[in-house]
């Protein structure tokens, strides 16, 4: 229905409008200065006026979460189907992937920067150890839950373990990788911040997050609002994206894919 | 075509069974005989613990086998056509004549015009067809039917069965044929082999002729309620012996 799914956007969107509204309404019915806490308009405003500056740290933060992004995708893949090809290999290995996992990131970020000399490597490696977890955990789960007749047929047509690979099991992890992909992307972005964060690099050539404790120490709130405003909207597109490109290849099969469309 | 099986495992045991080609046979009997169990040795699915499998002498016999599985077991990614299309193409056919036979396989289940249809947007009985299509597009000698249409409505169900019968007449392949429909198995088959669980054994068989089938309208006529009424009877007698 037209009207419904008109109403899935404009519910929000309007709901988003009246926050930003009494926000607004409320910082300057109470006069709050902005290095408390500045309005929508100002930062939108600061927004525009530094977006020079910004849009430079955005596309650093963004290279290295897509960076680690990929890397995360193709090695959590390959590493995925040698567990699928050996359960040795899985046993000795997935113990290891759960401990990269459990660590807070915030505390082996230090070493990892103090280790790696290029800090853009350092940063990457942060973000990917974040990022990596669910897509290999997901493919895992994914390759091992192909339909048992299935398995049954190519083995009665005689398959080679690579066609076994190729035309089943892969296919049938899909659905799993890219629900462990949307998931990493978020996931990857945060790790490049908090990487940031702990880098504290400054410079030109500096991410979004060293410009949100820049303008901290400087105490230019509004322009620390306009870059976090930069990062969530990030944080928004990149899942949208992924989310667009799981519908794109699964909604001709999958259940999943079907679940996202109007009713 | 002959085949002798003698297993003592738990699931069968002491089976001796002689099948000719172009034989439609039935293994009836209630859940847990070993129906199963028996059609998956013979597909060499599972190992035989006990005895042997007689295929004729050809090599390239025990290779020529459709399976169809009680659900469709389709890949849900691929189309109707890719899906008949796999067995060839595992077995090395290029792509583009692999596809061409199974264009024509899926009009002989009355699929024409589905070919690109994704196993989501076809219905139980039409994902059946995909199956049995994709059994068949290799021209095995031997099709072993695992209770495939079991989950099927009733009517869809009778439509396959009798469409089932007119390719095994036009193409004469031996088919293995598992049910727990006595009804099914009369209509189907020729010969009818009726198991009994625990240990899963064969306890009788009966031949429905071909010139009772051969007569028009037979699932209604007295003759096919007198076969169906003997191996009812059959079928009761193994389950006391249980």
């Amino acid at each position: 229905m037209g009207a419904a799914r008109l109403l899935r956007w404009l519910a929000p969107t309007l709901l988003g409008f009246l926050f930003l509204a009494g926000w607004e309404w409320a910082v300057r019915a109470n006069e709050v200065p902005p290095f408390i806490l500045p309005g929508p308009v100002l930062i939108a405003q600061t927004l525009a006026r530094d977006w020079s500056s910004l849009s430079v740290s955005l596309l650093v933060t963004l290279q290295i979460t897509f960076a680690a992004l990929a890397v995360a995708a193709s090695l959590g893949l390959l590493l995925a189907v040698l567990f699928a090809q050996s359960r040795v290999v899985e046993m000795s290995l997935f113990p290891y992937a759960v401990v990269l996992q459990v660590t807070p990131i915030v505390a082996i970020a230090p070493l990892i920067i103090i280790w790696v000399d290029d800090v853009r490597a350092a940063l990457l490696i942060c973000a990917w150890i974040v990022a990596f977890f669910p897509i290999l955990s997901n493919t895992t789960v994914g390759l091992n839950s192909t339909d048992r007749n299935l398995e049954d047929l190519f083995r009665l047509y005689g398959a080679s373990r690579w066609q076994v690979l190729w035309r089943l099991k892969l296919p049938s992890a899909m659905p799993y990788f890219l629900a462990g992909l949307r998931i990493s992307g978020g996931l990857a972005l945060i790790g490049a911040i908090v990487a940031e964060f702990v880098a504290g690099t400054g410079g030109r050539a500096s991410g979004l997050a060293y410009r949100i404790l820049e303008a901290g120490y400087q105490l230019q709130i509004p322009r620390m609002f306009a870059a976090l405003v930069l990062v969530s909207g990030t944080g928004i597109a990149i899942f949208l994206a992924l989310s667009l490109l799981s519908h794109l290849l699964l909604r001709r099969w999958h259940e999943s894919a079907q679940a996202g469309e109007p009713r | 075509m002959a085949k002798r099986y003698a297993t003592g495992t738990l699931a069968v045991q002491g089976v001796d069974l002689d099948i000719a080609r172009g034989d439609f046979l039935a293994l009836l009997g209630p859940s847990g005989c070993g129906k199963s169990t028996l059609l998956r040795m013979i597909a060499g699915l599972i190992p035989v613990s006990e005895g042997a499998l007689d295929f004729p002498a050809d090599a390239a016999a025990r290779r020529s086998i459709g399976f169809v599985f009680q659900e469709p077991t389709l890949m849900p990614w691929a189309s109707a056509l890719r899906n008949v299309a796999l067995p060839l193409e595992l077995a090395g056919t290029p792509r583009r004549e692999a596809e061409a036979r199974a264009a024509e396989m899926l009009a002989r289940v009355e699929l024409a015009g589905f070919e690109h249809a994704y196993p989501r947007a076809l219905s139980g009985g039409m994902k059946m067809r995909v199956s049995i299509a994709r059994a068949l597009v290799t021209k095995p000698r031997l099709l072993l039917m695992d209770e495939p249409f079991a989950a099927l409505d009733e009517i869809t169900r009778f439509r396959l069965n009798a469409d089932l019968l007119d390719l095994w007449r036009a193409e004469r392949f031996t088919v293995i044929f598992v049910t727990h429909s006595v009804f099914e198995s009369v209509f189907l088959a020729e010969r009818i082999v009726v198991m009994a669980p625990r240990p899963g054994r064969i306890v009788r068989e009966l031949s429905v002729p071909a010139e009772d089938r051969a007569a028009p309208e037979f699932r209604t006529s007295a003759t096919y309620a007198a076969h169906c009424r003997e191996v009812s009877h059959a079928l009761a007698e193994a389950m006391e012996g249980a």
